[in-house]
C-alpha cells in the first residue's frame, strides 16, 4: 500500500548560504535530491558545487538555510552526523587512508571486526560487479581502484544518498561507463544519486535532471530529457556560447622538432617509450591520444629534459631564434626551457607538479622567472603582472592574489598553471590534460590560447583524454599504444572510432606484440 | 663475565627509561602529533613522583603512621602518570585546538618540564636540608623490590633478568598493550587513521580531536613514568640536577624513528640503546674525548636506520603521513 503522503525527497536544501571570509560560496541555495533518481550538479570550476555538497556530507556547516533529510528537520554538525542520516560522498581527493587495505579503509570509525568487514565487502563488490580485493593495501592500488573502493566503502556504510564529486575526472572512457552501469544499478535499488561533472556528454548520459549553479547561486534545473549540450552549457555561463572549437589553418610550417627512436625505460628497467618517432611543426597542434598510462608523460617529460632516455633515441629541435639544429639529449631540463620548450602537465591530483600550494598566485608565476632579477634578487613587479594578467583573462575565481594557491577550487589552480605556461610565448608547448576538471568555459579559453600559440608559430603537443575535442582541435594526432606510436593520422579526417581503435584495439595488439618480441 | 653482566644490567635499567619515553611518544605521534617534549615530560614524571613520595612519606612520619607500600607505590606513580599528562594537555591544547606549531611547542615543553623538575628538585633539598639530602627511601625501596626473588633460578638468570623492580616489567606490558591496542583494535585503527591523513579520518566519523587528545595526555603520561622509574627506582629516590634524563628523553624520541613507530620493535631496541648508552661510561679509562664519540652512537645507529627506511621505501615504516601537521576540518 502507498502511503499518500509519502515523502518524495531524499534531501532538501533550503536557501542555504554559506561564506567564507568575504567569499560567499552559496547565497541562498535551495536543491532537492529525490528519492530514486540521478542528479547532475552542474557548475563552473568555483561556483559551489562541491561547497554545497559539503554542506550534506558534514565538513562544512551553512550560515543560514536549513536542510531536511527524508522529510525531516536535520542539523549536519560533522560527517559522524551525515552517515547517520545514510549521506555518503566521494570527494574528488579521495579520503583514503594509503596504508590501510580496502577492508581497514571501509570500517574505519565503525565497529565492526574486519572479518565482517571483509565479508561484506565481498557481498558488495558481488551484487554489483566490483572486483575489490578487501586485504590489498590502497598504495598499490590505480586511481580507478581507489574510486571503486570508495564506492564499495560508501555502500558498506550504508548510504543511501551517494554524492560523486567529479567521479570520471580520472577515469578512462571504459571506466566512465562502468561506473555508469553501477550507478544505475544503486538507482534501481532505490538510492538517490548526485554526480558533479563538467563533462556535459556524462550529465546527459547519466542523469534525470540537471541543477546548475553559477557564481554560488541556483540558477535553474532541467529534466535531462529536455536539455542538450548547448542548453546546459548557456545556462551554466549566464550566456550563450559558441560550442565549436577553431582550427585554423596556417600555411607557412617549419620543422621545429624531430623525434627518432626514443626509448624511455622506468627504474625498473620496464619500457615505457618503445622507438618513437615522429616531427612536430610550428603552426600546428600536434594531438597525442591513448589510454592513460601509454606513455604520454613519459614522452613529454623526456623532451622537457626530466628523465633520462635511452642510448640511440634522437630529439632535434629546430631553435627558431637562430634556425640552428639542437640535440636536446645534451641539455638538461633548465636548458631545454631557455630554448622555448614548456612543458604544462596537470597530473591527476593537480597540485602535483609545477605549483607550490603554500605560496599565492605571483610567487607562483616566480617560480619560472626567479633567475631573471639582478644581483641575486628576484623581480617581484613582472610576476605581480602575470598573475593578474592570467587571473583577468582566465577568469581565476580567488578572493584575491595573496590566497595560496592550494586554497583555490580546482579547476582555478588549473588556470594558474596553464597560463602561467603560455605566459612565456614557448616556441614549443605542450600541455598534457590542460583541462582536465575544468568546465566547459575555461576549457575553451584554454582552446582558444593554445590555438593563439598555434598561429603566432608556436608548435604545440597537446596530449588529451577526450577524443571528441582532439579531433575537433588538432590538426594531427599521434597515438600511443603501450609506449609504441600505433599511428599518427590527420585530426581532419580521421573518425573517432578509428583512433579508438588505434588505442585499444588490433593495431594497438599487433604494435604490443612486437615490442614485447 | 663482571663486565657483561655489568652491561646487561645497564642495558635493561636505561632501556626501560628509554621504552617508557618512546611507546608515549610512538603512541603520540601516531595520533600525528610530533611531540619533541618527551624529555620535558620525562622531567615532569620524575619530579612529581619525588615530590609527592616526599610529602606521603613526611606526612606519615610526623603522625606517625606506618607508610602503607600500596600508597608509597600508588601515589608517585599517579602523580608521575597525571602530571605528565598535564604537560601533554598543554602541548595538545596549544597544537590541536590553536593549532601552534608543534615543534616549537614540544621544544618548548622540554624547556619548561626540564626548568620546572629542577626548580623544584632545589625546592624539595632544602627542605630536606640541604644540596642532595632529599631521599625517600622508604618508597625507592618498594619501587626496587625485585618482584621475581621467589624464583628458584641460578644466581646468574637472577641477577641480570629477574632482579629489577616492577616498573621494569610494566614496560614490557605498556609496550606488548601498545602494539595490540594499535594493530587489533577498532581505536587503534581510528587512532591510525587521524595520524596517517586526518580528513580521512574525519569523514569516516572519527573525532579526530578527542583522539588526539587522547593519545597525546595518555602518551605523555607513559613517558613519565620513565621519568618516575629513574628517579624513585635507579637513583634510589633522590634528586640528581645531571640532565641524565634529558640525554635518554632524546634518545626515546630517535628511537620512535629507529623503531620505525612501532612499539614491538622499540621494545628490543630500547635495550639496545640502553646499551649503546652505558657503554662510554663502562670504562674510566676511556680519555674525554672518544667518550663523547661513544656518546654518539646511538644517534649514529638511528641516522643508518633512517637512511635505510628512506632507501627501502616501504610505506609502513614511514612516519604517519600527517606526523606535525595540525588538522582544520574547514581547510581546504
Amino acid at each position: 500500500m502507498e502511503n499518500p503522503v509519502v515523502n518524495d525527497y531524499a534531501v532538501r536544501m533550503l536557501n542555504i548560504t554559506k561564506t567564507f571570509g568575504t567569499t560567499v560560496a552559496n547565497k541562498n541555495v535551495s536543491l532537492d535530491i529525490k528519492k530514486g533518481e540521478i542528479l547532475s550538479l552542474l557548475g563552473e570550476n568555483g561556483s559551489g558545487k562541491t561547497t554545497l555538497m559539503n554542506m550534506l556530507s558534514g565538513i562544512y556547516f551553512p550560515d543560514s538555510g536549513s536542510i531536511l533529510v527524508d522529510g525531516k528537520s536535520a542539523h549536519i554538525r560533522s560527517p559522524k552526523d551525515a552517515h547517520d542520516l545514510k549521506i555518503g560522498m566521494i570527494h574528488q581527493h579521495f579520503k583514503l587512508v594509503d596504508v590501510f587495505t580496502a577492508a581497514e579503509n571501509a570500517k574505519l570509525g565503525m565497529r565492526a571486526s574486519l572479518k565482517s568487514a571483509r565479508a561484506e565487502i565481498k557481498k558488495i563488490c558481488e551484487r554489483y560487479h566490483f572486483s575489490v580485493d578487501p586485504d590489498k593495501k590502497v598504495y598499490e592500488m590505480s586511481v580507478s581502484e581507489k574510486q571503486t573502493l570508495e564506492i564499495v566503502k560508501a555502500l558498506y556504510r550504508g548510504a543511501d544518498v551517494l554524492i560523486l564529486d567529479e567521479p570520471t575526472a580520472v577515469l578512462t572512457p571504459q571506466e566512465t561507463d562502468a561506473l555508469f552501469d553501477v550507478m544505475r544499478e544503486m538507482k534501481k535499488d532505490g538510492k538517490s544519486i548526485v554526480i558533479i561533472t563538467h563533462k556535459l556528454n556524462e550529465v546527459l548520459a547519466i542523469s534525470d535532471r540537471v541543477a546548475i549553479l553559477r557564481k554560488g547561486e541556483f540558477v535553474g534545473e532541467i529534466e535531462t530529457e529536455k536539455a542538450d549540450v548547448q542548453t546546459l552549457s548557456d545556462m551554466m555561463v549566464g550566456r550563450s556560447v559558441s560550442l565549436n572549437i577553431d582550427r585554423p589553418e596556417v600555411k607557412d610550417k617549419s620543422v621545429r622538432l624531430v623525434v627518432k627512436n626514443l626509448s624511455v625505460k622506468d627504474n625498473l628497467g620496464v619500457l615505457r617509450l618503445d622507438d618513437v618517432a615522429f616531427t612536430a611543426y610550428s603552426g600546428e597542434i600536434l594531438g597525442i591520444a591513448g589510454i592513460t598510462g601509454s606513455g604520454q608523460k613519459e614522452l613529454l617529460e623526456a623532451i622537457a629534459g626530466l628523465i633520462p632516455t635511452a642510448s640511440g633515441s634522437s630529439m632535434i629541435y629546430i631553435d627558431p631564434r637562430t634556425g640552428k639544429e639542437e640535440d636536446l639529449k645534451k641539455y638538461d631540463a633548465e636548458q631545454i626551457r631557455a630554448l622555448g620548450i614548456s612543458l604544462a602537465f596537470v597530473p591527476e591530483d593537480r597540485l602535483g607538479m609545477g605549483l607550490v600550494g603554500s605560496m599565492n598566485i605571483p610567487d607562483n608565476m616566480l617560480l619560472r622567472s626567479y633567475k631573471e632579477g639582478k644581483f641575486g634578487l628576484v623581480d617581484q613587479k613582472k610576476p605581480l603582472d602575470l598573475a593578474k594578467k592570467v587571473v583577468s583573462e582566465l577568469d581565476v575565481v580567488a578572493p584575491n592574489l595573496n590566497t595560496p594557491v592550494r586554497k583555490l577550487s580546482g579547476g582555478n589552480v588549473q588556470k594558474v598553471l596553464v597560463g602561467r605556461e603560455l605566459a612565456s610565448s614557448p616556441s614549443l608547448m605542450m600541455a598534457a590534460y590542460a583541462v582536465r576538471g575544468l568546465d566547459i568555459n575555461t576549457s575553451y579559453a584554454i582552446y582558444r590560447l593554445l590555438n593563439e600559440r598555434k598561429l603566432n608559430g608556436g608548435a604545440v603537443i597537446y596530449v588529451g583524454e577526450d577524443l571528441d575535442v582532439l579531433l575537433e582541435l588538432c590538426d594531427r594526432i599521434l597515438v600511443l599504444c603501450g609506449g609504441r606510436v600505433s599511428g599518427i593520422v590527420d585530426g581532419r579526417t580521421a573518425k573517432k572510432e578509428q583512433v579508438g581503435l588505434m588505442m585499444t584495439g588490433s593495431q594497438c595488439e599487433s604494435a604490443e606484440t612486437e615490442a614485447a618480441n | 663475565m663482571e663486565i657483561i653482566i655489568t652491561l646487561i644490567k645497564a642495558a635493561i635499567t636505561f632501556g626501560t627509561v628509554i621504552m617508557y619515553g618512546s611507546v608515549g611518544e610512538i603512541l603520540t605521534e601516531k595520533s600525528g602529533n610530533l611531540n619533541l617534549g618527551v624529555p620535558g615530560t620525562m622531567y615532569m614524571g620524575g619530579i612529581a613522583s619525588l615530590a609527592s613520595a616526599f610529602f606521603y612519606e613526611r606526612a606519615c612520619e610526623s603522625s606517625g603512621v606506618a607508610p602503607s607500600t600500596a600508597l608509597l607505590i600508588l601515589i608517585p606513580f599517579l602523580s608521575a602518570f597525571l602530571f605528565a599528562a598535564f604537560g601533554g594537555l598543554i602541548y595538545s591544547f596549544l597544537t590541536i585546538t590553536l593549532r601552534a606549531n608543534q615543534n616549537v611547542t614540544g621544544l618548548t615543553l622540554t624547556i619548561f618540564g626540564a626548568g620546572l623538575a629542577n626548580f623544584f628538585g632545589g625546592s624539595l633539598n632544602k627542605l630536606a636540608g640541604g644540596v642532595g639530602q632529599i631521599s625517600v627511601s622508604q618508597t625507592s625501596r618498594a619501587f626496587s623490590a625485585s618482584l621475581f626473588s621467589f624464583l628458584p633460578l641460578p644466581d646468574i638468570l637472577m641477577r641480570t633478568l629477574f632482579n629489577y623492580g616492577f616498573l621494569v616489567y610494566l614496560a614490557i606490558v605498556v609496550a606488548v598493550a601498545a602494539h595490540f591496542f594499535l594493530n587489533k583494535t577498532n581505536a587503534g585503527l581510528n587512532l591510525r587513521a587521524v595520524g596517517e591523513n586526518p580528513a580521512t579520518a574525519d569523514a569516516a566519523g572519527v573525532n579526530v580531536t578527542r583522539h588526539k587528545y587522547l593519545a597525546t595526555c595518555i602518551g605523555t603520561g607513559i613517558s613519565g613514568l620513565g621519568g618516575l622509574f629513574y628517579t624513585l627506582d635507579y637513583i634510589g629516590g633522590t634528586w640528581a640536577n645531571d640532565g641524565r634524563i634529558e640525554t635518554l628523553g632524546w634518545l626515546a624520541v630517535a628511537l620512535v624513528i629507529f623503531a620505525t613507530w612501532k612499539p614491538l620493535r622499540s621494545l628490543w631496541s630500547s635495550y639496545l640503546f640502553g646499551l649503546l648508552y652505558w657503554v662510554p661510561q663502562l670504562s674510566q679509562n676511556i680519555k674525554r674525548r672518544p667518550q663523547s664519540l661513544f656518546m654518539m652512537l646511538p644517534y649514529v645507529v638511528t641516522i643508518l636506520v633512517l637512511i635505510f627506511v628512506s632507501l627501502r621505501k616501504k610505506k609502513e615504516n614511514q612516519p604517519p603521513e600527517s606526523l606535525g601537521l595540525a588538522y582544520f576540518r574547514e581547510e581546504r
